[in-house]
């Protein structure tokens, strides 16, 4: 099967890997792991400027916006109010209108509050953003965010930097089946197999940020998220052979000795 | 300038006094904030950065100047 361009909201992206920007140890380990994970899309969040420290690294001056796609998000919103204030202010720093929506509803697991995930999708699509949405793993609220103007629907594996690995396969594989809109995996991913099996599943891509972050070797774990994205896409468009409860020799008998 | 004069205000959480009729051009060049990486609010509106010199900042006015940060 050919592979079909990775397509957001009309815009093609060569990297079906997207990293998060937080957690690392400084903008120089960031920028060298993003660089080594070929993502060419990355999420940024928007907060107050230390106005006592001027001289304060900033990130735009380590990741360039006009070389990689900055996609801020609304980290920390709990309403859909916060969530649109929060991406009004991204869209005044440089016209951004591709969005990470993330309305959270719990401090603890961090899982999406989907009520006011919905309204936020319908609102700020009216306004002209382009969102895409961290939402559950719930085909019928990946529905409505579809319905509601979303332009990639982003379920998570597990909770947000728990490294747990995608939990529920037959949701993401359902997902899949009802949408023809970006399907990426946010949240949840702690190793390379994960994301090879995000993909595995039909996704389209896969959103990354504490596992490379926080792994020993952040640029190691970069490169092996970039390898097993392309590999789980390869193995995902080869089309695998039926599992079999039984044994197929390699080997044929003829000629056996 | 006496310090009765000077007015205070708000920036990101933070008081601050200026002298009457500073505009949030000079209060942004003052804070020596690059202006092609941030947003600003006015009292929770945006403000258009290319308005910033006509704005003069007034008694109580509460100033958000935001940047992008690291994030997943």
């Amino acid at each position: 099967m050919i592979d079909n361009k990775f397509k957001i909201a009309n815009k093609i992206f060569k990297s079906r890997l997207i990293v998060g920007t937080g957690k690392y140890k400084s903008f120089s380990e960031c920028a060298k792991a993003i660089k080594t994970s070929g993502a060419d899309i990355v999420t940024v969040a928007v907060r107050r400027v230390n106005i006592s420290n001027k001289n304060k690294a900033r990130l735009m001056d380590f990741i360039d916006p006009k070389k990689i796609t900055y996609l801020p998000n609304t980290a920390g919103c709990f309403t859909a109010e916060d969530a649109i204030r929060t991406l009004r202010l991204a869209r005044e720093i440089g016209g951004w209108k591709l969005v990470k929506l993330e309305v959270l509803g719990d401090k603890r697991n961090l899982f999406p509050e989907m009520i006011e995930t919905l309204r936020s999708t319908e609102l700020l699509t009216k306004e002209g953003f382009k969102v895409m949405v961290y939402c559950n793993d719930d085909p019928l609220m990946a529905k409505r965010l579809e319905n509601a103007g979303a332009v990639a629907i982003m379920p998570l594996a597990a909770p947000i930097g728990s490294g747990l690995g995608i939990q529920n396969k037959v949701n993401i594989k359902i997902i899949r089946k009802q949408t023809k809109l970006p399907l990426i995996i946010d949240a949840g991913i702690g190793q390379a197999s994960d994301a090879t099996i995000a993909m595995e599943l039909g996704c389209d891509g896969v959103l990354i940020n504490t596992a490379i972050a926080k792994a020993k070797n952040p640029f190691q774990m970069a490169e092996a998220m970039k390898l097993a994205v392309i590999s789980g896409r390869k193995s995902f468009l080869s089309g695998r052979i039926n599992p079999n409860l039984f044994g197929s020799a390699s080997t044929t008998n003829k000629g056996i000795i | 300038m006496n310090i009765k004069n000077k007015i205070k205000i708000t920036v990101n959480g933070k008081q601050m006094q200026i002298i009457p009729k500073f505009s949030l051009k000079s209060l942004i060049t003052k804070l020596n904030m690059p202006i092609n990486k941030i947003a600003i609010e006015l009292n929770k509106k945006i403000i258009d950065k290319k308005r910033i010199s006509k704005i003069q900042l007034k008694k109580g006015d509460k100033i958000e100047i935001v940047h992008f940060i690291g994030g997943g």
